[in-house]
């Protein structure tokens, strides 16, 4: 919904103004206007971002825009500019190396796009030009051209359908591509046109089509074509979504159809949606760079001290300039301003490792790379829709080990969807549903005394009723033409609820056939056909409520039958007749059906004039239309007669009581938001133990506030009152609340959408600022929450008011409808279900899956595992970094603080990208610190990592000291081991790049064996990479330094490596430095191990006692969902 | 408790149903794909990590107590000839103005020292490793390349060119060569007053490389001065780089190991070179007996500019280097500090077993 608004505000609003008018064919209406010429943009469409001349200068740009390559292309441009102690090499060959990758990769993604956009653009499409068929290329297609599609090809732009093969005018559609429902969906033409079917007559056609200009939303169009047949006068009708066919859907079950293109290119609807999600940034990305400033402050404080401490031992001129070290003369005179200056940047150049460019390549790398584990997983798969998980987005991986809260969506997530027709009251007498022959409708259930049957009429009027009022199609098998009587059809609808209800329809013995110009064809008991013919629909909306059809029988009676909530029909039928129906309402609910109520009113010839002129005028406007068709129907649907109500059921998803559970266990906060009414809501939360029968539940709906006269006072008061309860019951320690949880009381609050919204929106502003404050209070100490009657735009609500607590909690949003869309853009991580509400949801939402009891596994085991895994890079990555850089910051204090790197430039430069990175990766790919099968079983675990534990001051004040330490064994054990003459048996001596070899050795298999200490999940990779890479290092020293290399000015390292390894003192001396240095580690590992020793049986005696006194097991109210062995944790 | 748990659970045939025409998109049933490739998981406990400080301890104090008792056995003795105290003999040499000064301090050896023994010459406060002193060589020059030989890199600015010459060999490592020659002399018995000369040898002290391949003089059949004709003599030097050891060809030159050894640029400010080596001569004999002997100083280099000192060292040398105690103390300690943590762990992870009856808990 957000997205919408700003789509609309960004795709240029001035060009919105107002209508287009578009001439069908071309030809230009003589005499009525002049003919003015309004400029559209061609059918080209450009989703690719670049061209050839502009690709590298706005590829890096966009690039640079990022703050961490921005930052190294500064060194990089210092090192170039200033005398620098290291080449620009060793910062520019990263730099050039993640650069060109990205650019290479985003070059290829374009070119593919380039290719896409090309094959689109050019391919072939028939317009009638002149009463010929004349073939062009896509792109050439001009607003106002008659275009021709056949079967199975897509729309080239979006077209106004003028005419079919069909008689009815009707074409079937599939908007797979476009939002992914793959069922077909019917779309009409202009009944004045439907008889063009050939080039010549549709040549013939003057007509003009005013519509709006484009806009982003698929499902609205708004638009009046008027036809000039012989006479002047123009036929003027209305056009709406119905007409209009977008580009990229798929023409079905038809041979062909004509259209007008009224958007073009990029002004398609598709094109307009075709944009990127706003970013989502996850809680270790804000870690990240927190550290960065972090290091950041290092590194200056590092450089500040450096250049000061140099002025200050330079101050004795015999420093500054012995006789055997002079400066050249430039450097004698320069400024010393700038020198001070240049100094400065030299020693941040020196120690600007510390920030490491290749961990945002690797951050990236095991985020892309890590997304396909989700994809991959085969318990993700589900054998009924064929799929598995989809991943939309690799950034937000981790933050599935995040998450705090949990808002779910009721209807087909955590309930299956599938509707089965359970019973029908028909004025207060039950039915139940049997599939007996003919006479179905006697059968009864029996003990209770009012169970005899109703008046007949009454019966084939209700089920008239339901075979009328929806708006399921027919979609036959085989043909096209007409529905065949048997089984050669499928019912297909939006909402299985309707398909529910007319199956439910057709084994009481009236069979809805199908739909034809603009009659509604219906076998009643008695096997006769009756016809009626639709006059108006007014669609289900989540707003209404409801949804009417106004019928003429074929007596002529005019009849409007509404069905929807019972809310949203109660208030508009005659108060008398609600008494015996209500009843069946509320017990169907609270057995955790869905109910619909069924009315009728029969509308007098007279009034229907009147109201006919109403709607059609509704129907013609351009603007709104909706909202006055609303408008009219609302005052047509008063004292309606009630005839019924229904109850389908929408059954539990398999294990969907166990996924809370576990997310319970897991100290998440689960959420269940629904638009559905309270008593079926709150008996599918008990069903799927949200609730236990323990939980003490407290109640903020209109039931409760009603009572009171005034609405707000009752509402203040019961706030009041349930946070004495709530803070009674927990002392003020909101920091042990997970473990209150499982002693005390265990409250849940149920809310509905006008009370939340007279809490949100109250009319004082102070108050209610106050109610809020109260409301989230109590919220927080609740452990489970049902807000039912939600709109979708209450739910974004809820998730913001969420985000925005103290502590920003992590919020998760799973839902698989068009109306949870809002929640799932809103929430930190918005998970789709690919259900059977279409696709909308799955297609916003970061990640995917088949169905609510997948989330299990991806927030407990994969999040987990996610969150570890980068956690520990992030931090490793600097702690290597530190190691790194140390030892040469330490190196200044014996160099004259003259920023003398103590590693080669090639150590320098290798260090990140070969020496140390692909351990760290395997790492990040395939560590299981605990494994997968545990962490199923013991969703506590997930607690462990809450609140980004890993990333927080401790762990990283713990990382930073360990490297701390290192770095400085590292530098000070070397500097002990050349206090000799020799290290070497013939008493020749070494140099300083020997020390900063052994240094650099050290540091190399010290950082790698504390990764491999670390890792937990040693696969043959994870061999492979950590020895690999040490292997690596002695193959590439010995090559580095066995060849004078002749593009090389000085010659360093010739042999410095073997002669190194010449001397016993300094294996000896490498083995006790990395033993050292591993030292703290290994017995932080072995104090954990006993700690963690004793906590197991703390734990263990706990757990014993606790499953003595276990819970009573919950009884679910839907026994047929689940087995009884679920309720074993 | 390591355990090898293979979780691969492929149960061998393809995945997906047979024949399947239809395309399922049914995900691999790969071990790696569902994240269950075979993995060795290993488990510190206690009861592995234990001995692994036992162990530890084991083997490093033997070899502590080795390096540290060979360590031990290693003869050095350090003479400061810098001549700051007046008292020193040296002390006439700091003036400016004397050109050529020679100077002999007296020392005596109160053990005999064996085997080979070598003479450092030591240098303090000499930063060697400052970096516009590290940089300022041309190692293509050094290598013979005739082209660097006329005109040296940039690198070795301000000592470049003189006298609108290349300087052979450029730089500031190479003008600061080290130019005090250094005579060791034993005073035979207090009877005889003609002290012994001791042999020194002078080649021997660079690395092989160094002198073989990355050190070469300019290519050609001409004499040494022939080659280096178009060149100048660096600022600091007294004789051109072809005169550093007009007796021997091997060693004269860019290949001259004084020059090598110099070239090696030390790590730290206070550092030594090897000068010279005193080979033994026979078993029977030390190679320096315990005595009375001198050092003969030409007394060219000036240190005093820079606060710096000059020491001459003989040290005798073992398997390990030089004398070294710090690995020695090093691996006693990490040694015994591992070895007692051990013991620390021990009685803590016994207690623990004895309070709670469970076997060792995996992860």
């Amino acid at each position: 919904m957000f997205r919408r608004t700003l789509n609309r505000l960004c795709a240029g609003e001035e060009k919105r103004v107002g209508t287009r008018t578009v001439f069908v064919g071309n030809h230009p209406i003589s005499g009525t206007e002049p003919y003015i010429a309004q400029r559209f943009c061609d059918n080209r469409i450009v989703s690719s971002k670049y061209t050839l001349w502009n690709f590298l200068p706005k590829n890096l740009f966009e690039q640079f825009r990022r703050i961490a390559n921005f930052y190294f292309l500064i060194i990089f441009l210092v090192q170039v500019t200033v005398d620098t102690p290291t080449s620009p090499v060793t910062s520019g060959l990263p730099l050039f190396f993640v650069i060109t990758v990205t650019a290479i990769k985003q070059g290829y993604e374009d070119w593919l796009r380039h290719r896409a956009d090309n094959e689109v653009n050019k391919s072939a499409v028939y317009i009638i030009e002149n009463a010929k068929r004349v073939r062009k290329e896509s792109e050439k297609i001009k607003v106002g051209d008659v275009v021709e599609v056949q079967a199975n090809e897509t729309f080239p732009c979006d077209l106004i359908l003028l005419s079919s093969c069909t008689t009815d005018g009707t074409c079937y559609v599939t908007t797979a591509s476009l939002d992914g429902e793959s069922n077909c969906k019917t779309h009409y033409a202009v009944r004045d046109t439907i008889a063009l079917c050939t080039a010549e007559s549709i040549d013939n056609l003057r007509a003009t089509i005013e519509c709006e200009q484009p806009q982003p939303d698929l499902y609205r169009f708004v638009g009046r074509i008027s036809i000039y047949s012989n006479s002047i006068e123009a036929v003027a009708r209305s056009l709406g979504p119905e007409n209009l066919l977008l580009k990229g859907a798929t023409l079905k079950n038809t041979k062909k159809i004509y259209g007008v293109a009224v958007y073009t290119g990029m002004e398609t609807k598709m094109a307009l949606n075709y944009q990127g999600k706003s970013q989502k940034c996850s809680a270790v990305e804000k870690s990240i760079n927190a550290f960065l400033i972090v290091y950041l402050f290092i590194l200056l404080t590092k450089a500040a001290v450096c250049t000061t401490l140099k002025y200050v031992w330079q101050s004795s001129p015999y420093n500054d300039e012995p006789w055997y070290n002079q400066k050249t003369q430039k450097e004698r005179e320069t400024f010393q301003v700038l020198k001070m200056f240049t100094d400065f940047l030299s020693f941040m150049v020196l120690f600007n490792f510390i920030i490491p460019v290749s961990m945002y390549v690797t951050v990236e790398m095991q985020k892309f790379l890590g997304s396909f584990f989700i994809s991959w997983d085969k318990d993700f798969f589900d054998e009924e829709i064929n799929e598995g998980a989809l991943v939309n987005t690799s950034d937000l991986n981790e933050e599935l080990g995040q998450v705090d809260y949990v808002f779910t969506d009721k209807t087909g997530t955590l309930t299956e969807n599938s509707m089965e027709f359970i019973e029908c009251c028909i004025d207060g007498h039950k039915y139940k549903g049997t599939t007996q022959e003919v006479d179905g409708l006697s059968q009864t259930d029996g003990p209770l005394a009012y169970f005899d049957k109703a008046d007949k009429n009454r019966e084939a009027l209700f089920l008239r009723a339901l075979c009328l009022c929806h708006t399921v199609e027919m979609k036959t098998n085989d043909d096209v033409d007409g529905p065949v009587e048997g089984a050669g059809f499928t019912y297909i609808s939006s909402s299985p609820d309707e398909i529910a209800l007319v199956k439910g329809a057709k084994r009481f013995g009236f069979t809805f056939l199908g739909n034809q110009n603009g009659y509604i064809r219906v076998e009643n008991q008695r096997k006769e056909i009756e016809e009626y013919e639709l006059l108006h629909t007014l669609n289900f909306d989540s707003v209404r409520r409801r949804m009417s059809v106004i019928v003429r029988t074929q007596k002529g009676d005019i009849l409007l039958f509404c069905k929807g909530a019972d809310s949203s029909i109660f208030p508009r039928v005659h108060s008398h007749q609600i008494e015996l129906t209500k009843d069946h309402v509320e017990r169907n609910a609270m057995d955790g059906y869905r109910t619909l109520c069924v009315a009728f009113k029969e509308i007098p010839p007279d009034d229907f004039e009147r109201i006919n002129a109403q709607l059609v005028e509704a129907k013609m406007a351009l603007q709104d239309r909706e909202e006055k068709l609303e408008k009219v129907f609302d005052e047509i649907e008063t004292n309606m007669n009630l005839i019924g109500a229904t109850a389908v059921e929408d059954k539990l998803q398999d294990q969907a009581a166990e996924t809370i559970e576990a997310l319970h266990a897991a100290g998440l906060k689960v959420w269940v938001l629904t638009g559905d009414k309270m008593e079926t809501a709150k008996s599918t939360c008990y069903a799927c133990r949200l609730f236990q029968t323990n939980t003490e539940l407290l109640e903020l709906t209109t039931k409760t506030i009603e009572e009171s006269e005034r609405k707000e006072d009752r509402l203040h008061e019961l706030l009041i009152e349930y946070r004495k309860k709530l803070l009674h019951e927990f002392p003020k320690s909101t920091r042990s609340l997970k473990k209150a949880w499982t002693e005390h009381q265990e409250y849940g609050l149920i809310i509905d959408g006008s009370t939340l919204s007279l809490i949100l929106n109250s009319s004082q502003d102070c108050s209610s600022n106050n109610y809020k404050s109260i409301f989230l209070q109590i919220c927080m100490k609740c452990t489970a929450v049902l807000c039912c009657r939600m709109a979708p735009l209450q739910k974004a609500q809820i998730v913001r008011m969420v985000k925005n607590l103290k502590g920003s909690p992590i919020t998760l949003s799973i839902g698989d409808g068009a109306n949870d869309v809002s929640m799932i853009l809103e929430s930190h991580v918005g998970i789709g279900i690919k259900g059977k509400e279409g696709r909308q949801a799955a297609r916003n939402s970061d990640y995917s899956v088949p169905k609510f009891k997948h989330l299990k596994k991806l927030l407990l085991v994969h999040g987990h595992l996610y969150y570890v895994r980068i956690a520990h890079l992030v931090q490793y990555f600097f702690y290597k970094n530190l190691c790194f850089i140390l030892p040469q910051f330490l190196y200044q204090f014996f160099c004259g603080f003259s920023q003398q790197p103590l590693y080669d430039a090639a150590y320098l430069t290798m260090y990140n990208i070969c020496f140390t990175s692909l351990p760290i990766l395997a790492y990040s790919l395939l560590e299981q610190h605990i494994n997968i099968d545990t962490l199923t079983a013991d969703p506590r675990l997930y607690m462990k990592i809450t609140g980004n534990a890993m990333l927080q001051l401790g762990p990283f004040l713990h990382w930073t000291f360990l490297a701390a330490f290192e770095g400085t064994v590292f530098f000070f054990g070397t500097y002990f081991l050349f206090q000799t003459s020799s290290l070497e048996d013939n008493g020749k001596i070494y140099g300083n790049w020997t020390f900063g070899t052994i240094v650099f050795t050290v540091l190399v298999f010290t950082v790698t064996l504390k990764l491999a200490l670390d890792t937990r999940f040693w696969t043959w990779i994870n061999h492979f990479v950590i020895w690999g890479s040490l292997a690596f290092y002695v193959f590439f020293s010995f090559f580095w330094g066995g060849i004078i290399w002749p593009f090389l000015k000085q010659q360093r390292m010739y042999f410095v490596f073997a002669q190194m390894l010449c001397s016993v003192s300094t294996w000896l001396a490498i083995i006790l430095l990395i033993f050292i240095s591993l030292f703290p580690e290994i017995l932080l590992i072995v104090v954990k191990n006993v700690r963690r020793r004793s906590a197991r049986r703390n734990l263990s005696c706990r757990r014993a006692s606790d499953s003595l006194s276990a819970r009573p097991s919950v009884r679910p109210l839907l026994l047929r969902t689940f087995s009884d062995e679920s309720n074993i944790l | 408790a390591m355990n090898y748990s293979a979780k691969d659970e492929v149960d061998g045939g393809p995945a997906g149903p047979p024949g399947g025409a239809a395309k399922t998109r049914r995900p691999d049933n790969t071990a790696f794909k569902q994240q269950r490739l075979p993995a060795w998981q290993p488990i510190l406990t206690a009861g592995t990590v234990l001995p692994t400080f036992f162990i530890i301890g084991l083997i490093f104090i033997p070899i502590g107590i080795g390096i540290f008792v060979t360590s031990n056995n290693i003869r050095e003795i350090e003479i400061d000839y810098t001549g700051t105290e007046p008292s020193s003999p040296c002390n006439k040499c700091l003036s400016p103005n004397v050109t050529s000064c020679a100077c002999t301090i007296n020392f005596t050896l109160k053990q005999s020292f064996e085997g080979n023994v070598f003479m450092y010459y030591g240098l303090s406060n000499f930063y060697q490793n400052h970096r516009r002193y590290v940089k300022s060589r041309d190692d293509s020059q050094l290598n013979g390349d005739p082209s660097a030989l006329l005109n040296p890199s940039k690198e070795c600015e301000p000592y470049r060119r003189n006298e609108d010459r290349p300087i052979a060999p450029c730089g500031a490592i190479a003008n600061s060569m080290f130019n005090d020659t250094l005579e060791l002399y034993l005073v035979a018995n207090e009877s005889d007053p003609k002290p012994i000369p001791i042999p020194l040898k002078k080649k021997g002290i660079a690395w092989w490389t160094d002198k073989n391949v990355k050190f070469r003089n300019p290519p050609g059949k001409e004499s040494l001065e022939e080659k280096f004709k178009d060149t100048i003599k660096p600022v600091n030097w007294h004789k051109a780089v072809y005169e550093l050891d007009p007796e021997d060809e091997s060693n004269n030159g860019f290949i001259n190991e004084d020059f090598i050894v110099w070239m090696r640029t030390a790590a730290l400010p206070t550092f030594r070179k090897l000068y010279r080596l005193i080979e033994r001569r026979d078993d029977l004999h030390p190679t320096l007996p315990a005595g009375q002997y001198f050092l003969n100083i030409t007394y060219n280099y000036p240190v005093h500019s820079f606060d710096g000192r000059k020491r001459m060292i003989l040290s005798t040398i073992s398997w390990m280097g030089g004398k070294n105690p710090f690995l020695g103390i090093a691996y006693i300690t990490i040694g015994s500090i591992s070895f007692l943590l051990g013991v620390v762990l021990l009685v803590i992870n016994h207690k623990y077993r004895n309070s709670s009856n469970t076997a060792d808990i995996t992860i």
